[in-house]
């Protein structure tokens, strides 16, 4: 073995998207190589942008080392925005593949085809939806709880930097080799080597680990936070709701990520030690990984969508000025969601041969979780009647979801009807179907949650008029990009297919692909609001830190928060803590006496083992062993190092602390208390106005 | 949150009543928290056993179960993994009694022994199967045996690292917060494994030797 | 424009079968109880934002309301009914229309196996001893009952006008019951991804009366192709036919040996091939 091979492992000129696209310059071809071109301009242009504003010390001891939670959560949007927008471009392009290629190849091969379809799936799932959720949680549910960060903050790091790893690692696919054909979920046997001995099926392997490891750190993060961290007097039922729905979710990682784990190793059980466990012979069962996928991906769509379900309930009692309608029954409804997320799985494979016994039971269990969904739909309809509903960008993005996301509901148990599924799944019907739950469902929640509370993280509003042309986007965007899937999906029309052969889908396709140029310009408009906002910010500050006269405990510090949260904790007697101060006056105090806090320092042992782990794993999908052990041994190098460190918190004396409260509290002194008519006027300095009623 | 019972009379392994309450408070979570991790890790060995359960009769062909194992040593592996659940119960007796660091380091060192020895006896069972030819490769049924029990095996080994590392920082730090924490964790991930093993004993050797 | 409202005559809504047609009896069902369902949320949603809007000084206000037994009781029980009502209905057509279970008409059923491959699929007739790729053609108004397996990774065979989809998988067999009930050109897909050719792999079916049906083994038989371990290994490697191509006569038993695994698939020497040329 040359030293070359030893340093290399099976990367060659032609693993360069660039080499392979010069050599055999088709469409398909040049199109992957601008792919990884963007990629590795994009990167090259921001390491330069940073280098040349010379933010590298302020991006790594500010944010990069940070162990707050606002900050990690901050940073999980962020790096979801970008993945987010590659995966929005891979859809629009698939979707004019489709429009054009009928009896015709169009403009991209079938494998090049089966790589979009399997990056955007995997990227959305994974590299977008848990970390949007990961980091409206991270920054929202500690200040709702009182409590001045999340449990393990070394381990969010960790957490973080893992997901961001992944994503690198999804990156390098567009460069180096080539991603998975075998979509998100990587049935064997197909992915294995049999039949795919290239390193597509081990880039997703290796890069689904990375997130599901810092997902399932995140769940255990997140579950003892909620239930060892809220401040006193907040019993269970004081929580406000998408505290709620944080924990339950957290639960849900902490059993759902366990049989990712188990599946995808066993993969590369098979794929790098020549096991058994899914092959075609020797005794592989390939119904026993579809089983395993199943078990978590149900779960995770649970996971995806509860956290938006919390923010409309947040959202929607806040923009009608009321209390949440049937906070008891939201409660229960949650939680039976999250225990019967565990009892559906076998739904996503009616088709697989068991009995009309066994199909029949996963498809009434799939239909019961309808009603606690329902359940909660209509809650937040009597959220509002009787209210005073302010139609802001992130109420107008909640009744598009109650009416869109019913729709997908209505879809849904259709499809959970055996003999309907034996028709239509895997045809665009239920393409139409799920993106019908997490269009409306996830993203519109995330887009109010990331309104919502943009004030309280950054001091100033965002623009209402950029975010109502971002609705007009969305909202028919996905009418026109979805509905037509599900007459295809009705006509027979299979999924993930590069080419088709019937005139009469033209039409639809088309629609569709309108619908798709909408929901990109909604992308667009959502990045032009943030720049548009950060330009006029002087217009919409909001210090004092209430915008939205809203209910919950994150509301009665500063806009930005001081990094310790809260000057002194709350004792929280009665559900809408705030609220009630706010009304019995109580509100806007100095403290008797201020305390030390004490803080974690910053540590960059969660970049550390996080980047490590990502080299660890890409030696892995390429074979450089040498690699592969060097990231390993850093990262457990880090980990145990850390262990030795017995200095690992600073403190913040009391007295700074009582300075920066008073200065808040003069702040609010001076501020000038709005009426709901005025909240997005410049008169809004984040002090409502009290009305006794 | 109120508490109703002082945190020294929920944690058998730590003396905490002289501790800051903020301090006791996050030892509480730290402890809880490992938990629930070691409840992800129950998950995991539950569908490697669910797994197993499937691919019991896929020998294709090959060995079988009653054909490799080797019921001697799998017992005096038990015996020796469960008496090494017991010097380190030892080791969490004498840290919570503020026994100094000697004795907890000298039973930590025993628990390291017994547990190098169940690791030992284990991968010299696995060389003697490979010579028998009954190789992961070989079979789904061997490819599930090995995960199973290598996974266990995997867990032992870093148990027997970080029991290693537990020493040194008890040398170093003495049985201060962080250390008597870690010793705690570190005990739940050894018992625990210590369960997993009766599992595995019951499920995999027992049953593999019905016929 | 308008060849796209043909759209919905390729699929179960235009059912050319008593399994589809059922089908499409319980879709329509189905779909009706739901908008039943979803249009009060449809209707209240508005409704209810509108006039509770903040300019309408005009509607109440009762900020601290939160909580009716009337409305918890109307927002639990009728669901938690509809639900249960579905799920009768749910459990007796996944009984009927289980894939597994025999079309019930009176005559015998005719016996076709089916195996998949890369990107192509097999249909041997076991009793008339002939075998066909990428077309199937079927009597009308006789049950057919298909053994289906796979010679490479897990497909699923659909014929949307006729019955539901059943999944492939090596070693392994599956099993789908159906039945035409008028003469006519229908097609089928694979819908579980496979490769490069996976949107190439669909085939057409002709009904055809008894008769038709008939005639069309017997020219069959005179192919001089013959279905035996050697044609199917050639047939078991990766690739796209341009036409459908009929055998002539069938080795006894190849299903069998097929579906357990006892033939190697020609893609594994494909494979090799590949690899040791670079």
């Amino acid at each position: 073995m040359t030293i070359w091979h030893f340093l290399l492992g099976h990367l060659t000129w032609d693993s360069l998207v660039f080499v392979r696209a010069w050599r055999d310059p088709t469409t398909s071809e040049v199109i992957g190589g601008c792919a990884g071109g963007i990629a590795v301009l994009g990167a090259m242009f921001l390491f330069g942008l940073i280098t040349v504003l010379g933010k590298w010390r302020y991006l790594w001891t500010e944010w990069m080392t940070s162990l707050d939670h606002k900050k990690i959560g901050i940073m999980y949007i962020v790096f979801a925005g970008i993945m987010l927008s590659r995966a929005l471009i891979e859809a629009v392009l698939m979707r004019t593949q489709q429009a054009v290629a009928i009896n015709n190849p169009g403009l991209v091969a079938p494998d090049h085809f089966a790589q979009l379809f399997s990056t955007h799936g995997t990227i959305m799932v994974f590299f977008v939806g848990m970390p949007l959720l990961t980091g409206l949680i991270n920054f929202a549910m500690p200040l709702q709880i009182g409590s001045r960060d999340v449990a393990f903050p070394y381990m969010n790091s960790i957490s973080l930097w893992l997901t961001v790893g992944g994503g690198i690692m999804m990156m390098a696919s567009l460069v180096l080799g080539q991603f998975s054909t075998g979509g998100w979920s990587g049935y064997p046997p197909y992915t294995e080597l049999a039949f795919n001995d290239g390193v597509g099926p081990d880039y997703w392997i290796w890069s689904v680990s990375l997130s599901s490891l810092g997902a399932l750190m995140t769940g255990i993060n997140f579950a003892v936070t909620v239930y060892k961290f809220r401040a006193p007097g907040m019993r269970w039922m004081r929580m406000p709701l998408f505290a709620w729905t944080s924990i339950c979710t957290a639960v849900l990682m902490i059993f759902a990520m366990p049989p990712l784990t188990v599946a995808t190793l066993l993969l590369a059980a098979d794929r790098y030690l020549g096991m058994h466990f899914f092959t075609n012979t020797l005794g592989g069962n390939m119904m026993n990984f579809v089983n395993l996928f199943w078990l978590f991906g149900h779960p995770e769509v649970y996971i995806l969508i509860l956290p938006p379900f919390g923010i409309y309930s947040e959202v929607v009692a806040a923009y009608s000025s009321k209390e949440l309608y049937g906070y008891t029954s939201l409660v229960i409804a949650t939680t039976a969601i999250a225990i019967l997320s565990f009892t559906v799985w076998l739904h996503h494979f009616f088709t697989m041969g068991q009995s009309a016994g066994i199909n029949s039971f996963f498809g009434i269990m799939t239909m019961a979780i309808g009603i606690p969904t329902g359940v909660k739909i209509y809650d937040w309809i009597w959220t509002m009647f009787w209210g005073e509903v302010r139609f802001t960008t992130p109420l107008l993005f909640s009744l598009a979801f109650m009416i869109t996301f019913v729709i997908g509901g209505m879809t849904g148990i259709i499809l959970a009807t055996p003999p309907l599924d034996y028709m239509m799944h895997n045809t665009l019907f239920l393409v139409a179907h799920f993106h019908n739950m997490l269009i409306p469902g996830m993203l519109y929640g995330v887009i109010a949650g990331y309104y919502y509370w943009f004030p309280k993280a950054f001091g100033f509003r965002l623009s209402e008029r950029w975010g109502r042309i971002a609705f007009i986007c969305w909202v028919p965007g996905f009418y026109l990009a979805f509905m037509p899937l599900y007459v295809l999906g009705a006509a027979g029309v299979a999924r993930r297919t590069q080419e088709l052969f019937d005139p009469a889908f033209r039409p639809w396709l088309i629609v569709a692909l309108l619908g798709a140029f909408l929901l990109l310009a909604g992308l667009a408009s959502l990045f032009i609001q943030l720049y548009v906002s950060i330009k006029q910010r002087h217009t919409t500050q909001v210090p004092v830190g209430d915008p939205w006269d809203a209910r919950g405990l994150e509301w009665s510090m500063s806009a930005p928060p001081p990094e310790y949260n809260f000057a002194v904790l709350p004792e929280v007697t009665r559900r809408d803590a705030f609220y009630w101060q706010k009304k019995s006056n109580a509100a806007y105090r100095p403290a008797d006496h201020y305390e030390d806090i004490t803080l974690p320092k910053n540590s960059m042992c969660g970049v550390s083992v996080g980047l490590s782990m990502t080299a660890c794993f890409f030696g892995l999908v390429w074979h450089t062993w040498w690699l592969s052990v060097f990231g390993f041994v850093v990262a457990l190098g880090t980990v145990i190092a850390r262990s030795f460190m017995r200095d690992v918190n600073r403190i913040i004396p009391a007295a700074k602390v009582a300075a920066q409260d008073r200065r808040w509290l003069e702040r609010v002194g001076a501020a000038v208390p709005i009426p709901r008519q005025l909240e997005l006027t410049p008169e809004n300095e984040g002090l409502a106005d009290v009305r006794n009623d | 949150m109120s508490e109703t019972t002082e945190p020294e009379l929920r944690h058998a392994g730590l003396n905490l009543a002289d501790d800051a309450r903020e301090l006791r408070e996050h030892v509480e979570s730290d402890v809880f928290g490992f938990w629930v991790f070691l409840m992800s890790d129950a998950v995991v060995f539950a569908l490697l056993f669910a797994i197993y359960g499937t691919m019991r009769h896929a020998t294709a062909g090959g060995p079988d179960a009653a054909q490799e194992f080797k019921f001697h040593s799998a017992f005096w592996e038990t015996a020796l993994l469960l008496t090494s659940s017991f010097s380190y119960g030892m080791v969490s007796l004498l840290t919570k009694h503020g026994r100094g660091r000697l004795w907890p380091l000298a039973l930590l060192a025993v628990t390291f022994c017994l547990g190098a020895g169940f690791l030992k006896m284990e991968i010299h069972d696995f060389v003697t199967m490979f010579h028998d030819g009954a190789t992961p490769e070989r079979s789904g049924y061997l490819s599930s045996f090995f995960v199973l029990v290598g996974m266990h095996g995997f867990h032992v080994f870093s148990g027997l690292t970080w029991i290693v590392l537990m020493g040194i920082q008890l040398v170093v730090f003495g049985p201060d917060e962080r250390t008597k924490v870690n010793l705690i964790r570190l005990g739940l991930f050894w018992h625990f494994l210590d369960v997993v093993w009766v599992v595995i004993f019951s499920v995999v050797y027992l049953q593999g030797l019905i016929r | 424009m308008l060849t796209g409202c043909s759209v919905l005559s390729r699929g179960f809504l235009a059912p050319a079968g008593p399994v589809a047609a059922a089908e499409r009896h319980e879709f329509f069902f189905v779909g009706a109880v739901m908008l039943l369902v979803i249009g009060p949320v449809l209707l209240l949603t508005p409704i209810i934002a509108w006039h509770y809007r903040l300019a309408n000084t005009k509607s109440a206000f009762r900020p601290q309301w939160g909580f009716s037994w009337i409305l918890e009781g109307l927002i639990w029980v009728p669901p938690t009914i509809i639900v249960i009502v579905l799920a009768v209905f749910l459990v007796g057509n996944t009984v009927r229309l289980d894939p597994y279970r025999p079309v019930p008409l009176s005559r015998p059923p005719l016996q076709v196996q089916v195996v998949a491959l890369d990107w192509k699929w097999l249909f041997i007739y076991p009793e008339q001893e002939v075998a066909s790729v990428n077309q199937l053609i079927l009597p009308v108004g006789r049950p057919v009952h298909f053994s289906l397996t796979s010679g490479t990774v897990m497909q699923s065979l659909l014929m949307p006008r006729l019955a539901g989809q059943i999944y492939t998988m090596s070693g392994m067999t599956t099993q789908l019951n159906l039945a035409i009930s008028e003469p006519g050109t229908y097609w089928g897909e694979n819908t579980q991804f496979n490769g490069d050719g996976f949107q190439d792999q669909k085939f057409q079916i002709l009904g055809v009366s008894s008769a038709d049906f008939d005639r069309w083994v017997s020219s069959t038989r005179q192919t001089p192709t013959v279905l035996d371990d050697k044609a199917y290994q050639n047939l078991s490697r990766q690739s796209v036919l341009p036409h459908p191509i009929a055998f002539g006569s069938v080795e006894a038993g190849i299903f069998a040996r097929i579906s357990h695994q006892t033939i190697q698939p020609g893609y594994v020497s494909q494979h090799q091939d590949a690899k040791s040329h670079g």
